[in-house]
């Protein structure tokens, strides 16, 4: 066998499949040595199963009323039993789970890029555009998400939209300090000295040799956060500020369920539950993820 | 090949200003290898730094080819000279494969795709060209320093800038790596300038060593004088006695 004819040949999707097939066994592999990560990817994995095939898994609609079985226990045929409206708490937080992934994924796919964008544009560019990126920074970093829902919740109308975007526009001071942080580290290294060397445009040298640094931390990061914006979320619901009735948040689910707390445990309990499994899997998830992320991490 | 003249640098501003090159001119001819010895701190690696084009506050003439080349190079100039740093491990990008990391100088110049160039240019430092699809970390420290030796070729430059290339390594591959150097100065008729504190690296590798001191060049020693162990200074006779221990 010829050297030559190992040697890779572009543009050939087989060999980008090969590499990514490689990559992902890899991951797996290291995956099946963190038990607890593992339960975390069982558990989001599960979640994102249920949040697809919802109409197929809940054994009722999420929203009919029945007032004759109102406030029922849990018992074989309603396994979570069933609010002040006799709808069954398990079908609603089988729907609930499409409205938290889908606000998880929203804010997170707006917040990620955004903040690495200021972070490493900030970290890279350094001086004066550093000092004014930074500053704007700080002064978001410095409003409570909470409060800023309200106010925007006021002005635009409560609803799911607004939440996302209120959650969006101060999540993503952390992400740019992170990234910032990691843009500092690695813009003077020997290898974008090097790039430096070789002509590389700051262009190239943001987008190919800085940001790739600065995807790890920046996913992990935002895995962790994910928990945060679900209790987030959970909260603007709890006030009446997320999604609105009868859409099945999880938030507002325990708000409805407050007035009933003492008598009929199950109307809060429940979706508080499937509250602390979800942000509990994604922070163990976001743990995991950082080893499977580094092709150079060695677990000691 | 090179020709400077009255290169000083300084860094810091204002009191705190701090020059640590301090005027000095020399010259290397075409194919010629030029060392620079001194103690760490003594600014041979900044004369490097300046000569590569990395630091860009130095002041003089500095000429490569019979051109004078700006602080900030032009990509033309750039192709001139290219450098070949201390640390293997840290001179190579993580996450980029060996394939990139030698596509990207011709990628970054626009001159081309590279990734056709990638398999000779394994071959020439002497690694399998089965080597393109692995990552740095899959590589060790002395087959990493050929990845950088290849990748600093790529763009065909005549002059490599060599600081302190073996150090990083040891001993065994760094015969490996000084061997390897001293073929391709031959092959290509490159011209070396070698910073390093480890003389007897120097004294294997160069025509002429010029020896440095608190950012002066206080000794120049040629083959015959290295091969002799004469010096004409007494910093310089301190130092090779110092390292014939």
């Amino acid at each position: 066998m010829s050297l030559a004819s190992t040697s890779p040949a572009r543009g050939k999707s087989g060999l980008m499949l090969s590499r990514l097939r490689r990559s992902l066994g890899n991951a797996l592999d290291k995956l099946s040595h963190e038990p607890v990560g593992m339960l975390g990817f069982l558990v989001l994995s599960l979640l994102v199963i249920v949040a697809i095939f919802a109409p197929l898994i809940a054994p009722y609609s999420p929203s009919t009323q029945n007032l004759e079985q109102a406030l029922l226990p849990p018992s074989w045929a309603h396994w979570a039993g069933t609010d002040e409206f006799g709808r069954d708490i398990l079908s609603r937080l089988i729907y609930g789970t499409r409205i938290t992934i889908q606000t998880v994924l929203a804010v997170s796919l707006i917040v990620g890029p955004i903040g690495m964008l200021i972070g490493i544009v900030a970290g890279f560019a350094g001086g004066r555009t550093d000092a004014i990126l930074m500053r704007f920074t700080d002064i978001v970093l410095s409003f409570p998400s909470l409060i800023l829902a309200l106010a925007f919740a006021a002005a635009i109308g409560a609803g799911l939209q607004t939440a996302i975007i209120a959650i969006s526009l101060t999540g993503w001071p952390p992400i740019a300090r992170l990234a910032r942080a990691e843009t500092l580290i690695v813009r003077n290294t020997d290898y974008v000295a090097a790039a430096r060397l070789y002509g590389a445009s700051p262009l190239r040298l943001l987008f190919l040799y800085i940001a790739p640094m600065c995807i790890p931390s920046v996913v992990v990061r935002l895995t962790l956060n994910m928990a945060g914006i679900i209790l987030t979320a959970a909260a603007l619901g709890f006030l009446g500020l997320g999604a609105q009735p009868p859409a099945p948040e999880w938030g507002a689910m325990i708000s409805s369920g407050r007035r009933f707390m003492l008598d009929n445990w199950w109307v809060a309990v429940m979706p508080g539950i499937a509250i602390l499994l979800t942000s509990l899997a994604f922070n163990l998830v976001g743990d995991t993820l950082r080893d499977i992320l580094d092709p150079r991490h060695a677990r000691s | 090949m090179i020709e400077v003249s009255n290169l000083s640098v300084s860094f810091g501003s204002g009191e705190r200003r701090k020059q640590v090159v301090k005027g000095v001119s020399f010259q290397v001819a075409k194919g010629e290898t030029l060392g620079i010895v001194g103690e760490s701190g003594c600014g041979k690696s900044t004369v490097l730094r300046s000569l590569a084009g990395l630091d860009r506050h130095w002041e003089g003439e500095i000429r490569l080819n019979g051109q004078p080349v700006e602080r900030v190079r032009s990509r033309e100039h750039l192709t001139l000279a290219q450098m070949v740093f201390q640390d293997p491990y840290g001179s190579i990008h993580p996450r980029h494969r060996i394939e990139r990391v030698l596509a990207e100088p011709a990628r970054a110049m626009k001159t081309g795709e590279g990734w056709d160039r990638v398999a000779p240019a394994l071959e020439q430092v002497g690694l399998p060209a089965a080597f393109a699809e692995r990552f740095p970390h899959e590589l060790s420290g002395g087959q990493r320093q050929r990845v950088a030796i290849a990748r600093a070729l790529m763009l065909e430059p005549e002059v490599l800038l060599l600081d302190e290339p073996t150090s990083a390594l040891d001993v065994s591959v760094q015969a490996e790596v000084l061997n390897l150097l001293a073929d391709l100065r031959e092959e290509r008729g490159l011209t070396y300038v070698l910073v390093s504190h480890d003389l007897a690296v120097i004294a294997h590798m160069c025509d002429r060593v010029l020896v440095m001191k608190d950012g002066l060049f206080v000794d120049e020693l040629d083959k015959s004088d290295l091969a002799r162990g004469e010096t004409h200074h007494a910093y310089s006779k301190q130092l090779f006695e110092a390292s014939y221990l």
